[in-house]
């Protein structure tokens, strides 16, 4: 059963580009043609100036809201909780598109795609991407759709990353922009636990240096270690007190042996087993990869310089007081350098025990947070809102019908 | 839109259009008149969640934190008037805050309670506990550690670190107190604007 405030059944869409000019990346390399998953909520205004983009993370795709199948025991898509009507990116109010990033697994062009050139899948032939291309190749998708300015560009972790590159590198194309829980430049902590994930995987012997898409066996192994190491990051000391303590898992004591019993461990276990169903692991190495480059300072000098262009933007930024993979002075470091360049900033630090994972749980303050700053962006912007879809009258009441013509039939 | 009195003096001494800096703005009242009623360009910095969300709610620009870090990330004069209201007594270091603000800020704006007023004295002399500041209605312990200081105190500070009063206002509850004498027993409010003498532009020959 979907439920009332859902945006219902969505449609997956792919916007194809480069087909005779090749797209141009940050190492040198070229890619050609460029596959762009993406879905769409809510309607475009008039003057197609209630666009708001959001951006994934890590492991995210392009369904970011409703439900693909009306499925008896659907799982609706991965921002679900903030996108919809009356939600914190109200769809009656906002078209919202949510496009997968290059490097992923969710119908953009990443590894996993067929190369045209061999018609087998690229695997390591896929050329290596940046924050930035992933950012390139959405500038590409929203001319596609026909949006000269977007109203707002939305996204925590990896996607609070794309965020940031858009208001550096794109000024021009975005009124608004809210990183959430992300950084300006990966640190060497970050980049070391990417790497504890990439190393998991090519430790996997069915890797074979990624050409494993014809064989009997994928690096599940190798890449459920890298999620495992990933889940325990997005999660806080306090959050698995909370959720798991040290309770044991369908066990009443210790077996002294090597088999699951904390339920900590069935978690991890789980989970990572459960992400080698619907991840590559290629990509994983990819997309960690491209967020191990991502540092505004390096190419500007300081992230204040990055922004220099960008003091027309208002910003938002959030973050989570639990959080110790992307903390609360990353943020505050790019409050600052915001300040420095004089841009107008918001800043909250939610009071979350979720740790990073809270930028999907905290959906209350998210969603009071987020309405009231895109209210004001609406009203300072002069942004002129959708109609309202007129209700079809559930029963209508044939006697009032013959009175007065319907509004629906009108 | 009504504002408390304090509040309301304050907003006469800011001039339409200016830049304006609001530390600890709470819920935003007055930084809201402001952008509304003086087009002020307005910002704001305030330490709790639940006065951030109201600022956001009101359409303000806020970060949350507090004052040395949130000063710390604007650059020299990037405002016309930081302004200061109720909060002084409760910083961990009142005399930083009040020379970072005329750093941040060509002018600073700052109100506090007199603990001079002469119920204050009374209250110390008839009843032997501290008294509490005649517009703080919490008892000492359930207050944010605060230092009590006077109209004469403030003063003294000003003309000691070499600070420009500008401007005084004083308040006896919710009415202005106009008279010459008497303020530090008179007034329950005050309300100074301070420039920095360094900031100030030379004087011209005679």
């Amino acid at each position: 059963m979907i439920p009332e405030n859902s945006v219902g059944i969505v449609n997956p869409e792919t916007f194809t580009f480069a087909k005779d000019e090749p797209f141009q990346l940050e190492s040198g390399a070229t890619l050609y043609p460029v596959d762009v998953a993406y879905e769409t909520y809510g309607r475009l205004n008039a003057d197609r100036s209630n666009a708001i983009l959001i951006n994934h993370a890590l492991s995210g795709s392009a369904h970011a809201a409703g439900y693909h199948t009306l499925d008896p025991d659907p799982k609706p898509g991965w921002w679900d909780n903030c996108i919809g009507p009356g939600k914190a990116f109200d769809t009656n109010h906002f078209f919202v598109i949510c496009s997968n990033v290059l490097g992923g697994c969710y119908g953009s062009s990443g590894p996993s795609s067929l190369n045209p050139a061999t018609g087998q899948p690229y695997g390591l032939n896929f050329p290596v991407v940046t924050i930035g291309d992933m950012v390139r190749a959405q500038v590409k998708l929203i001319d596609h759709l026909g949006i000269d300015q977007l109203l707002c560009v939305a996204g925590g972790s990896m996607g609070g990353m794309q965020v940031l590159e858009w208001a550096a590198h794109h000024p021009e194309r975005l009124k608004a922009a809210i990183p959430i829980a992300t950084t300006s430049r990966h640190s060497p902590m970050l980049i070391a636990l990417s790497e504890v994930g990439r190393q998991a995987i090519y430790a996997d012997p069915y890797w074979n240096r990624g050409d494993y898409y014809q064989a009997e066996h994928k690096p599940d192994a190798g890449l459920a270690v890298a999620r495992m190491v990933g889940h325990i990051t997005y999660l806080s000391d306090e959050s698995m007190h909370q959720k798991f303590g040290r309770r044991l898992k369908d066990i009443e004591q210790y077996g002294y042996e090597f088999e699951t019993e904390f339920e900590i461990e069935s978690y991890l276990k789980y989970n990572g087993h459960n992400f080698t169903r619907r991840f590559d692991a290629n990509s994983y190495l990819y997309v960690t990869k491209a967020m191990d480059y991502f540092d505004l300072c390096a190419v500007h000098g300081s992230v204040a310089a990055a922004f220099a262009n960008s003091t027309h933007i208002k910003f938002l930024v959030v973050s989570f007081t639990s959080d110790w993979l992307y903390p609360s002075y990353h943020s505050k470091e790019l409050v600052s350098a915001l300040h420095a360049a004089e841009a107008d900033v918001t800043y909250l630090d939610i009071k979350s025990s979720w740790g990073h994972d809270a930028f999907l749980l905290e959906v209350d303050t998210m969603t009071n947070l987020l309405g009231s700053f895109l209210g004001r962006i609406v009203r300072e912007e002069g942004i002129i809102l959708p109609e309202a879809e007129v209700e079809p009258a559930a029963e209508p009441d044939p006697i009032e019908n013959d009175a007065a013509p319907s509004a629906v039939s009108a | 839109m009504i504002l408390r009195s304090d509040l309301q003096s304050i907003t006469e001494l800011i001039p339409n259009g200016s830049k304006v800096l609001d530390l600890g703005c709470g819920d935003g009242a007055l930084l809201e008149y402001l952008v509304q009623k003086k087009q002020v360009r307005g910002r704001g910095i305030e330490l709790s969640e639940a006065g951030v969300l109201a600022c956001v709610k009101r359409g303000l620009s806020v970060r949350q934190g507090d004052l040395e870090e949130g000063l710390a990330d604007y650059p020299s004069a990037s405002f016309d008037y930081v302004i200061l209201s109720q909060t002084l007594p409760f910083v961990d270091n009142p005399g930083r805050i009040v020379h970072e603000m005329l750093r941040v800020g060509q002018q600073g704006i700052v109100s506090f309670s007199n603990w001079g007023y002469w119920r204050c004295r009374l209250h110390l002399l008839l009843t032997g506990r501290i008294p509490q500041a005649p517009d703080l209605p919490q008892p000492w312990y359930d207050t944010p550690r605060w230092q009590a200081f006077t109209i004469t105190d403030f003063g003294r500070f000003c003309r000691q670190q070499n600070l420009t009063i500008d401007r005084q206002i004083y308040l006896a509850g919710d009415h202005p107190y106009t008279r010459r004498k008497f303020k530090n027993l008179l007034a329950t409010t005050a309300i100074f604007a301070l420039k920095n003498r360094q900031s100030q532009p030379p004087s011209m020959p005679e």
